[in-house]
């Protein structure tokens, strides 16, 4: 009797927790009230952040849009009533748009494709090989990404300046070659892995290939492939995140990078950013424009015309990229 | 005579130098040298020939005696790059780890929002803000009228700054912590900026976290405060020292005591002088850095 009043009991409670009513009702609605402020207060940070970040290039976009008559009426916010493409026309015309792009992104492809390849070897190298003072060599690797440029701006001038690696220059054409304003030096340093940031690319591809299972390899040269072909036809093909990561970050670095350029006084004509420096003056006193907050309609235009394949290239690629930066360790 | 027949570990040996060889040059010559020649020419006074090259003359620590006693900004601009990074190190990273937080969760747009917040990087161009800055100062009409047109700017939001922070002053909130939040507030678009990177790397870091912990902080009944620092936070510490690095680096490649360094040697011809300054800078950098790892190394927990 006592244990059927025991199961009867214990049927009630069964029944009692499992009714929805009574399941910690109060408990459920609270925490779904904070999850919908939690919600909503990410919602507004979010937006507010991108707000920021877009803002300034919104503001850019819109000003090269306007005619003068925008510009003087303060009536006119954002959207400009008469929008005209004079602008455009006329930055693209003073800074020789077509030619100089076509030029830079040779030059900035060129210097892509150069680091790819160096940094991936390098990197390759420390990965997957043992030899005496590797942690040595790798350390120096850290202290490349660390030092700041400048410390060794000087002496990299004063080589270039007077180019002559163990005096073979003046051996054989009786006198020290010049090599400033020529994008020479840049494609010298590059090569030998101390290019724009190569520190970075060689430290993101180490990571990478130390994370890439050693079986690959293993079958490889079970199958008969020699250390290069592994690394060019295996290996370099499996990377493919981090040289996509390393291609757009280099690529982007060395369009922008102005140290470098103004340091070996690489001509305008090459390298476009620096073209941007003097655009405004250039309009003041080719085209007569003296009006200053009209000239910034012109300097926003070629901004825009000098940011824009960067910008295509970047979303174009950035899938893979941003999936790229997560997954080839620029993390640790 | 029998040649000697190479091990395999020998062969790879070789091969590992011989991929790691252009870079190794390239380091020797342009890295070591450099320094080496560096540190020379800050002890020395460098005249360059009409020839081509140039003659050194040792003149000791005439140099960095100067840079520190009589030159005009030197000291100031060091002061204020220095001042200038270490404020905003910590607001960076705790910035970009409350953003990594924020956009860790599953919503709608996230490819789009991340895509914006690496904007800033991409888009980071010395030469356009100068231009930018350049002209903005041509249209309020000179360098002196930069200061007028941001009070009347502040101004004109309608918002009276100065209110709050003599409100908070009479709470006897310590100047100083004042001063810090009211310039962290005044820079937060060039913390937005500069946190691209960063936040891309805790993201990585977040998502590497295994869930079977979250599932057992759960099941033992720890609320999300007690699982972010019990769980998140010390599981994303090793990141935090790769983010100061990068940022670090970062906020000093852009400083004004490079644009100093560099004008030094290339406006002024002063050669010597500008390799102190790059010296002295390098030194402070890496100063900084060693303190920051190693206070933040002892507390971090590895968790492989």
């Amino acid at each position: 009797m006592d244990t059927g009043r025991n199961a009867s009991l214990k049927n009630r409670i069964k029944a009692i927790s499992e009714n929805p009513k009574f399941i910690n009702s109060k408990k459920g609605m609270k925490s779904g009230l904070k999850q919908l402020l939690i919600k909503i207060f990410s919602f507004i940070v979010i937006v507010g952040i991108c707000y920021v970040i877009l803002a300034p290039i919104i503001g850019m976009v819109v000003n090269s849009f306007m005619s003068d008559a925008d510009r003087y009426n303060p009536m006119v916010y954002m959207i400009p009533t008469s929008p005209t493409l004079e602008k455009y026309k006329i930055s693209w015309a003073r800074m020789d748009y077509l030619p100089t792009m076509g030029r830079d992104l040779l030059y900035s492809g060129t210097l892509m494709l150069l680091q790819v390849f160096i940094c991936s070897m390098v990197g390759y190298g420390f990965a997957r090989f043992q030899f005496p003072f590797k942690k040595l060599l790798f350390a120096c690797v850290v202290v490349m990404i660390v030092i700041p440029d400048h410390t060794i701006m000087l002496p990299i001038y004063m080589t270039f300046k007077n180019f002559d690696p163990l005096g073979l220059m003046t051996l054989f054409a009786g006198k020290p070659l010049v090599l400033m304003s020529t994008p020479i030096p840049m494609y010298i340093m590059t090569i030998f892995g101390c290019g724009v940031r190569s520190g970075l690319y060689i430290y993101i591809f180490n990571q990478f290939f130390r994370g890439l299972p050693k079986e690959i390899e293993e079958a490889a040269l079970v199958d008969g492939a020699g250390t290069w072909y592994t690394y060019f036809r295996i290996m370099l093909v499996n990377a493919v995140p981090a040289v996509v990561t390393v291609a757009v970050f280099s690529m982007v670095w060395q369009y922008n990078d102005t140290f470098y350029a103004r340091l070996f006084l690489i001509s305008e004509d090459i390298v476009i950013s620096k073209k941007i420096a003097t655009l405004q003056m250039v309009i003041a006193n080719v085209d007569r424009i003296l009006d200053t907050s009209i000239q910034e309609l012109y300097l926003n235009a070629g901004i825009v015309l000098i940011m824009l394949p960067i910008i295509i290239i970047y979303i174009a690629l950035q899938k893979y990229f941003i999936e790229g930066v997560e997954r080839s360790g620029i993390v640790g | 005579m029998r040649k000697r027949r190479l091990t395999l570990s020998q062969k790879k040996m070789i091969n590992g130098y011989l991929f790691i060889l252009p870079w190794l040059i390239g380091f020797i010559f342009f890295y070591i040298r450099s320094i080496i020649l560096t540190t020379e020419f800050s002890f020395s006074k460098l005249t360059v020939e009409a020839v081509g090259g140039y003659q050194l003359e040792y003149v000791g620590l005439d140099n960095f005696i100067y840079a520190f006693r009589e030159h005009g900004t030197f000291k100031q601009v060091l002061t204020s790059s220095v001042f200038n990074m270490v404020i905003d190190i910590p607001l960076i990273i705790f910035f970009s780890l409350f953003m990594a937080i924020l956009l860790n969760r599953q919503f709608k747009g996230r490819t789009l929002v991340r895509v914006i917040f690496f904007l800033p990087v991409i888009m980071n161009s010395s030469a356009i803000s100068t231009a930018l800055d350049l002209s903005r100062q041509m249209v309020a009409g000179g360098i002196s009228a930069g200061s007028s047109q941001m009070a009347a700017e502040t101004s004109a939001t309608g918002v009276d700054i100065y209110y709050y922070i003599d409100l908070f002053r009479d709470l006897a909130m310590p100047d100083r912590i004042l001063d810090y939040i009211v310039a962290a507030v005044g820079r937060i678009n060039n913390i937005i900026t500069a946190s691209g990177v960063q936040i891309v790397i805790f993201l990585a870091a977040l998502q590497s976290i295994p869930s079977s912990m979250y599932e057992v902080a759960k099941i033992e009944g720890a609320t999300a405060y007690e699982t972010f620092w019990k769980v998140t936070f010390p599981m994303v510490m090793p990141h935090i020292i790769t983010n100061i690095v990068y940022t670090v680096i970062d906020s000093f490649a852009e400083s004004q005591v490079v644009t100093l360094a560099y004008n030094t040697a290339f406006t002024d011809f002063n050669y010597g002088l500008s390799s102190v300054f790059s010296l002295v800078s390098t030194a402070i950098t890496c100063l900084i850095l060693v303190l920051a790892v190693g206070y933040i190394q002892k507390r971090t927990f590895y968790y492989n």
